[in-house]
Formats: structure tokens, C-alpha cells, sequence
């Protein structure tokens, strides 16, 4: 039912433009660094729990996931990019399947946005984190199912709209909240209930969570909150749901 | 066997007819004209031959296969250069191509092959690594004909393909696709506002308002007007008018600059002008009435009369 070939030139395609465009590469590249070392550094001085963990490296599994879902939504745009300026015809008129599509741009989103976040982890060092071989790769694998969830979302939205306006109007309003709720910048813990929950339907928060596992290892107040086998159920289940829901939306779409 | 075969198609937006039973069959191997001010229906047909778009009730058969059943194999049966331009302007021209090449699951050995040799037929192989944002529309229009030709469809499909070109482009356009099909041999099915544009076609079919008025040969059409008009200048115009009048039973209308008269087949008729004149002539003129008469004698109104209706509606992917 696949077009592998297929699939294999639209993820070539999203990898070409994306090198092919230095200024998202710097901003993508710059983005998380602003965050950690001027936000992170900041509030080290200022918070100090006693736990031995340093804001700084708090924040790090954070700061990850920001990239990812900042990575993810924004790789999806190109779906609402191509139906403006056309592409996405030379698409729909080729004989493959349209769920051919939706599987290269996940793809695509997916490998570009766990590419951001191991360039980040090389950081980790430097901040006082040790991140062995192993951790590293389970690293890849945990940013790879997140990144892998949150495109799919950013998927099923975007085959919904069809100007890049909008697109943007959306997405910042999905992109912040999520980012906000997800344990990134302060443990869930602290929140008063009525907002947690949101947190606890954001898949953000369930990545976030299995990257402090990896990276913060310990039981302290800003380690992980939830176990890590339920991390990675919730994204699992969250993605397989999102991307039925996209293919469907992509194959009901003329 | 028809290569394109419809049958009483009628497709309906939010219950309004943008086609309303349109019937034709085009033969393999013709350049079928799609003739109509905008908003008459040829994006809705194209996009529904192409299987982009669904339709109500009718047949659409594409190669033998149907829109509905086999949309796949009717797709791989077709190229589709469209009347927006649909190039990923980030990349260069062999970039696009060779996207194009994987889509349609072609061979790694003769995609390369195929590509250098369409880049030549179009005049591209100087810019062949080069980024598509930095083609002026004249290349791209060609780019795009290239690669609706990669991948040698049966049938390709050009929806107003000289649109937003200037003039100068447009006819090279022209030259240019009249060029290939003789080397490639496809069947070419075309839209077009443009009369001038629609002489090139083996058959036009005439669409107004989501149907068909008139399907024939652009020689044909034009014939089912009154005829020719034969304009003679000579150096006593009194005299002639009584020599055409009495020897070949014409009625001639004193204009201007000469006389003017209506013959079938006018070019066949010329020569018995010059045996039967005589008087010496100092000019003679054929004027054979246009697709753009043609159409005026059909619909009553001239075809840029219409107000602009929206050009393609629903059918962005």
C-alpha cells in the first residue's frame, strides 16, 4: 500500500529545504540556547531547592522539548506552505496513496525535530550533566516518539487549514500553553489542580517527563513526576490517534 | 478505442451546476481543445479527468480506466501541468524532476536519462542545477511541461497553460508544445480562453455555462459560418464587379477599398477569380472567419465579455 520511494523523496525534499534556508537554521539552532543560558542561568542564582539539581539543568529536558515541538509544529506548515504555492498538487495527482504524504511529512517532522534536539543534548556537559552512550540513544528514541506525537498533531491541524495566516494564528495558540503546561520551566507539581490537568492531557508533558528520567536521574522535586512506562504509553497512544485522524483527514480532503 | 471517454458528467457545487452533462470522446494521439470563457467549466472537467475532484453523476474514462473505480491507475496514466505554477521553488529544476521521478516510482538508471533528455527538449539543460525561484514564468511554464511529460503519460493534460505569460512567451509556449507532440506523440488535452491558442487543437469542443455547444475540428467550426470572404482590388473595380457577376454568378458588395465577395472554400475559389477576371488585379485577399466568430455566432456574445468568474473553486488540494 506504501510508496516507499515515495515517502523516501518527500522526507529528502524537507531535509533539502530545511538546510537549504540558513535562517530557520540559525533561529531553530539559537532559539533553545537563548532560553537556557539567559533564562536558565538567571534563575539558577534565584532558585536553589537543595536538591543538588541547578535550575539550569532543570530546564534542559524542557528546553528539549521545546525544540521538539517547535520543530514538529513548525515542519508541519510546509503541508499549508505547499497547498499555497501549488506543491501539494504535484502530490495528489501522483499515483501513490495519500497516506503516502501523510507518512513523509511525519517522517520529515519526526527525524528534523529529534535532529535539533541531539544537537542541543551536546550542550548537556557543559552545564554540569553527564549523558553517557546509552542515555544518549535513549535520549534519541524518547525524542523521537515525542517529536513523532506532536507532529501528527501539528498534521491533523494543518491539513484543516488552508492559509498560512491562519496557521500561524493557530499554532501560537497551541504552542504556547502546551509549552507552558508541560513541566518544562516548573515542576507540574506546583500547579494548582484546575490547571494541571490540562497538563495532563498535554503529550508535551509526557515527553518532557521521560527526558527528565534520562537526564535528571534521581528522585528529588525536580525530577520526574510520572513513571517512565506511562510516558510512553500516553505518546504512543496519542500518536497512533493523531495519525489515523490525519490520514483520514488527508484522504477525505479534495 | 477512445483514449478519453465522458459521458453525461454534471458536477454540482453546494447544489449549483458547474457542469451540467457534458458528453465527448477524444481519439489517442489529438490535441483536444477545451474552449470557454472562464468560469465555463474546463478547470472542473480537467480536475475531474484527473481524478482530483468527484462528480455527481456521468462517466469519466481515462485510458480505459474509470475516474471513480481506478483513480490510481488513471494517474499514472496522465500528466497535469496546471494553471497555477506547482514547482517547489526551493529546489533546483533537476531536483524537481527527480522528485517527480520518485512519485511515479521510476527506474534510478532511466530517471536520469529521462531527465537529461527532457531538460534538452525543453532548453533547460544549461539550468538544470539551478534554484526554480530564480526561473522567469517562461521557464517554469516549460519546467512544468517537462515534468508532466517525465514520466511519458498517455495523455497530457495543460490547464490554460499559457496563462499570465506575455504574448511573446505564450506563442514560444506554443511553438513549443506543438513541437513535442510530434516527437512525443502523446494525446494532449487542453483548456483555453484564448481563440487564437485554440487554432493549434485537431478538435475543439466549445463549453458555455457546463456544456457543450460544439465539438468539431477548428476547420469545421469556422466553415459552419457562412464562408470566406475574397477581398479583389483591381485597377477598374466597375468593370470586374460585371465580369464576376456575369461569368461566375457571385454577387459582389462594393467596399472601399475594392470588392468583397463570400465563397465557400475560399482558397479553392481564387484561382477561378483569376481565370475569369479581365481586368488586372492589383490585389487579392482571403479573410476566413475566426474561432472568435464562431463562437460570437454560437453564444451570441463575445468571449471576453464574461465577467471573470472564479477560475478554479474547491479544487486546491
Amino acid at each position: 500500500m506504501f510508496s516507499y520511494r515515495a515517502i523516501y523523496v518527500i522526507v529528502l525534499r524537507e531535509f533539502t529545504r530545511f538546510f537549504r534556508q540558513r535562517s530557520r537554521l540559525v533561529v531553530t539552532m539559537a532559539r533553545p540556547l537563548i532560553w537556557l543560558l539567559i533564562v536558565g542561568s538567571g534563575f539558577t542564582k534565584l532558585i536553589d531547592d537543595g536538591s543538588g539539581v541547578h535550575y539550569i539543568q532543570f530546564i534542559l529536558p524542557g528546553i528539549v522539548g521545546m525544540t521538539i515541538l517547535f520543530s514538529a509544529i513548525f515542519s508541519t506548515i510546509s503541508v499549508v506552505w505547499d497547498r499555497e504555492f501549488g506543491f501539494l498538487r504535484e502530490m495528489l495527482v501522483a499515483p501513490v496513496p495519500r497516506v503516502t504524504i501523510v507518512f513523509g511529512k511525519l517522517i520529515s517532522g519526526t527525524a528534523l525535530s529529534v535532529f535539533q534536539g541531539a544537537a542541543l543534548l551536546v550542550v548537556a556537559p557543559f552545564i554540569g550533566l553527564s549523558l553517557g552512550f546509552y542515555d544518549f540513544l535513549a535520549m534519541l528514541l524518547l525524542m523521537a516518539l515525542a517529536a513523532f506525537a506532536i507532529t501528527s498533531l501539528g498534521l491533523l491541524v494543518a491539513s484543516f487549514l488552508t492559509s498560512l495566516e491562519g496557521f500561524n494564528v493557530i499554532m501560537n495558540f497551541i504552542i504556547l500553553p502546551m509549552f507552558f503546561l508541560s513541566g518544562a520551566l516548573y515542576p507540574l507539581s506546583v500547579l494548582p489542580f484546575y490547571i494541571r490537568v490540562f497538563s495532563y492531557i498535554n503529550p508535551l508533558s509526557y515527553g518532557v517527563d521521560s527526558f527528565k528520567h534520562i537526564l535528571l536521574p534521581g528522585t528529588g522535586r525536580l525530577s520526574a513526576e510520572f513513571p517512565l512506562y506511562l510516558d510512553i504509553i500516553f505518546v504512543s497512544v496519542f500518536s497512533v490517534i493523531m495519525t489515523f485522524s490525519s490520514a483520514l483527514a488527508f484522504e477525505r480532503r479534495k | 478505442m477512445s483514449i478519453i471517454h465522458v459521458n453525461g458528467l454534471v458536477k454540482k457545487y453546494n447544489g449549483a451546476p458547474a457542469v451540467s452533462g457534458v458528453s465527448f470522446d477524444v481519439e489517442e494521439g489529438e490535441i483536444f481543445g477545451f474552449l470557454g470563457p472562464n468560469g465555463a467549466g474546463k478547470t472542473t472537467t480537467i480536475s475531474i479527468l484527473c481524478t482530483l475532484l468527484g462528480f455527481d453523476s456521468g462517466e469519466a474514462v481515462v485510458n480505459g480506466f474509470d475516474c471513480r473505480r481506478d483513480p490510481q491507475k488513471v494517474r499514472s496514466s496522465i500528466g497535469l501541468v496546471f494553471q497555477e505554477y506547482t514547482l517547489d521553488n526551493e529546489l533546483t529544476a533537476y531536483e524537481n524532476l527527480k522528485f517527480h521521478c520518485y512519485l511515479y516510482n521510476m527506474e534510478k538508471r532511466l530517471m536520469n536519462e529521462r531527465i537529461d533528455e527532457i531538460l534538452g527538449v525543453v532548453g533547460l539543460a544549461g539550468r538544470r542545477n539551478e534554484l526554480v525561484k530564480r526561473f522567469s514564468g517562461g521557464m517554469k511554464r516549460r519546467l512544468e511541461i517537462a515534468r508532466g511529460l517525465l514520466h511519458r503519460p498517455k495523455v497530457l493534460f495543460l490547464d490554460e497553460p499559457t496563462l499570465g505569460l506575455d504574448p511573446q512567451t505564450r506563442s514560444h509556449a506554443w511553438e513549443f508544445i506543438k513541437k513535442l507532440k510530434k516527437s512525443e506523440g502523446n494525446t494532449v488535452f487542453m483548456t483555453t480562453h484564448y481563440m487564437d491558442e485554440a487554432e493549434i487543437c485537431s478538435r475543439i469542443a466549445i463549453i458555455d455555462n457546463g456544456r457543450i455547444i460544439a465539438c468539431a475540428t477548428p476547420e469545421e467550426l469556422k466553415r459552419s459560418l457562412k464562408g470566406d470572404t475574397i477581398y479583389v482590388k483591381t485597377t477598374d473595380d466597375e468593370k470586374a464587379r460585371k465580369e464576376l457577376e456575369s461569368k461566375l454568378g457571385l454577387t459582389c458588395k462594393k467596399i472601399e477599398s475594392g470588392l468583397a465577395v463570400s465563397v465557400e472554400a475560399g482558397e479553392k475559389f481564387i484561382p477561378r477569380i483569376f481565370e475569369a477576371l479581365k481586368t488586372p488585379i492589383v490585389s487579392v485577399n482571403l479573410k476566413r472567419p475566426s474561432l472568435e466568430d464562431v463562437f460570437i455566432n454560437l453564444t451570441g456574445r463575445e468571449i471576453r465579455d464574461y465577467p471573470g468568474a472564479p477560475g478554479r473553486r474547491g479544487i486546491r488540494g
